[in-house]
């Protein structure tokens, strides 16, 4: 799985509450969400973002709710991955929940700046920064969470294991 | 080498190859361990449950796992704040009757989740509650390992019974020392997230123990437990003793056992916190981790005030208000708003003569709801308004307006500030 797109860059402690707003959350598909994604840190976010593009950010990225509906925004708006130096934890089984890659990797978002073109292999585990040339290497999946992103997020995950009758 | 309180509930959940679950206490869990468990209580509310029950309808289960055991509560946008709530809330309806579902909590019989579920004796010492809502940690306070999950998560769990959990580390936080006036739970909670930060519990379950939170009361410690997640915590723990026992026996929906942490138990971090030189605290926009000492929150105006949710929305907390408020009136450039936090709890408060105290203050009460902690309704903040909260979350726009703030406080100052028209502590006008 190889991504290549423009870097948005952000600081930490990017919430959920500014991923997408709450007033916003009367609805849940991915794409009336992704109209709003980012706007109360970023209002042009929704209209320039690329299909392909990536998010770059500090420490603790998507910390605060619960809500599916950040990641699901995120995806929708056609970023291809989050990097960031650290993620909350509900926001991190969210995104994988969902078959939004994210990759933790505090060098390479460290030596970011906003609009550099990046280049990721999901499976290699690296990133590449076309501006710089530096390739940063991120520590790789469990194989277990390998596998729900392999399946293509939690739901087929789950259906092929319960149609295999491993669990139920 | 000894278990902490987390990994001790770990254990005896643990589900193996064959879909048996570990209920006794041979098979031990290390912090780092990915497992997976049977978990009790499966939680959704109505912005939620609709993307779980989407999900859910995709994994091609017509049942879930346990009717009794699946729990889903109209409070964030309930009553109905809009048509697309009000779709949202009717989603969650028809799912909760078709399932069989008895405990499906609409308008008039609800109380704002992490309220109303111990109230209902629906978590019990011991459990393991998932929700999708990342205040589910509350239930910590009951000795329950609860912890908030996006929605396919609980679309799976609601489906299976089941969800994988990584075994987190923990850190011990032990409060001693002598409480000052008005120094409550949410002072002690605020506090911490100060010295630790937003992400300094990250992944991490955190036990918060000693002679202080002994001697809390179960609001002072819901409280805390609630707050864990602001700290970017998995869980915030509490000892299951005397207190604890009280507010569960007759409330119980199940039987429980009880799980203690080890002397001797590894943790990643422990520390020591005196609070007999704490005051009330105010958490400053945009983060919980701003917090400053009342006696230094400088002249700040406020425009609100909001008294309620799952943080703070017990009766302990309108009590604590009613004493600031009680003959006295709220400043008129203020909208006060007061919000019990379940049905019982607004009972409880108008037989009391709280809510008598609250109207004839100037205040507005409201039927429970999450509403304004997440500006949803019930009190959404204009450009450059301030309010003080005894919410959970100050973020940017978290109330409303991008360009309005937040700050978090405990029910006293909250109260005192409404009076005030401005960020203060309720000693003064007590004297």
């Amino acid at each position: 799985m190889r991504m290549a797109g423009t870097a948005w860059r952000y600081g930490d402690n990017v919430d959920t509450d500014v991923i997408i707003p709450a007033r916003y959350l009367n609805v849940s598909t991915p794409e009336e969400l992704a109209r709003h994604c980012m706007e109360d840190v970023d209002p042009d976010f929704a209209n320039a973002v690329q299909p392909g593009d990536i998010i770059v950010a500090g420490e603790n990225f998507g910390c605060g709710s619960s809500r599916e509906h950040a990641p699901l925004a995120i995806k929708g708006a056609g970023v291809a991955c989050v990097v960031a130096k650290s993620f909350a934890r509900i926001f991190y089984r969210n995104s994988i929940n969902i078959g939004l890659p994210i990759l933790e990797c505090p060098e390479a978002v460290e030596e970011t700046e906003e609009g550099d073109q990046l280049t990721v292999d999901l499976k290699a585990g690296t990133i590449t920064n076309e501006r710089t040339g530096r390739t940063y290497r991120t520590s790789p999946f469990p194989a277990f969470i390998m596998g729900i992103i392999q399946a293509g997020g939690l739901v087929p995950y789950t259906q092929r294991r319960i149609g295999g009758r491993e669990i139920i | 080498m000894g278990h902490t309180l987390a990994e001790k509930i770990i254990a005896v959940h643990l589900v193996d190859g064959e879909g048996n679950v570990a209920s006794d206490n041979q098979i031990e869990v290390w912090p780092g361990d990915l497992v997976e468990v049977a978990v009790d209580v499966v939680l959704s509310n109505d912005i939620t449950a609709p993307i779980a029950i989407r999900e859910f309808e995709k994994l091609g289960v017509e049942r879930v796992f346990d009717p009794n055991r699946v729990v889903m509560v109209a409070d964030h946008f309930a009553p109905n704040k809009d048509i697309k709530s009000a779709e949202q809330c009717l989603t969650m309806r028809q799912f909760a009757r078709v399932q069989g579902l008895p405990h499906h909590f609409d308008v008039g019989r609800m109380g704002i989740e992490h309220v109303l579920l111990p109230e209902q004796g629906l978590v019990v010492p011991g459990d393991i509650v998932v929700g999708a809502d990342s205040h589910t940690c509350t239930y910590g306070a009951l000795g329950a390992f609860a912890t908030g999950m996006g929605s396919t998560d609980i679309a799976v769990a609601m489906a299976t019974g089941r969800v994988w959990l990584r075994v987190p580390e923990t850190i011990r936080i032990v409060y001693h020392g002598q409480l000052q006036p008005w120094v409550g739970g949410k002072d002690l909670i605020l506090y911490t997230i100060g010295q630790i930060g937003v992400g300094g519990a990250l992944y991490k379950a955190i036990e918060f123990a000693g002679p202080v939170v002994d001697g809390l009361s179960m609001a002072g410690r819901f409280t805390m437990a609630n707050m864990a997640i602001e700290a970017g915590g998995k869980v915030g723990l509490f000892a299951v003793d005397d207190v604890t026992c009280a507010y569960v026996g007759g409330r119980a929906s199940r039987p429980y056992r009880v799980y203690q942490m080890d002397a001797d138990a590894a943790y990643a971090q422990v520390l020591e916190i005196d609070v007999s030189q704490i005051e009330p605290q105010v958490a400053f926009p945009h983060l919980p981790e701003n917090v400053r000492p009342v006696s230094q929150a400088g002249d700040v105006r406020i425009d609100q005030a909001v008294i309620g949710s799952c943080t703070n929305g017990r009766l302990e907390d309108l009590r604590v208000a009613a004493d600031v408020l009680r003959g006295r009136q709220v400043h008129s450039d203020v909208r006060c708003i007061i919000i019990p936090g379940s049905q019982q709890v607004y009972l409880d408060a108008l037989r009391e003569g709280l809510i008598e105290i609250f109207v004839e203050a100037g205040a507005a009460v409201s039927t429970p709801t999450c509403g304004p902690c997440l500006g949803g309704h019930m009190g959404v903040l204009a450009a450059g308004e301030r309010a003080v909260s005894t919410t959970n979350r100050n973020f940017r726009g978290r109330m409303g307006h991008p360009e309005s703030e937040v700050y978090l406080v405990g029910p006293a100052i909250a109260a005192a500030s409404a009076v005030a028209g401005r960020i203060a502590g309720p000693e003064k006008m007590l004297l």
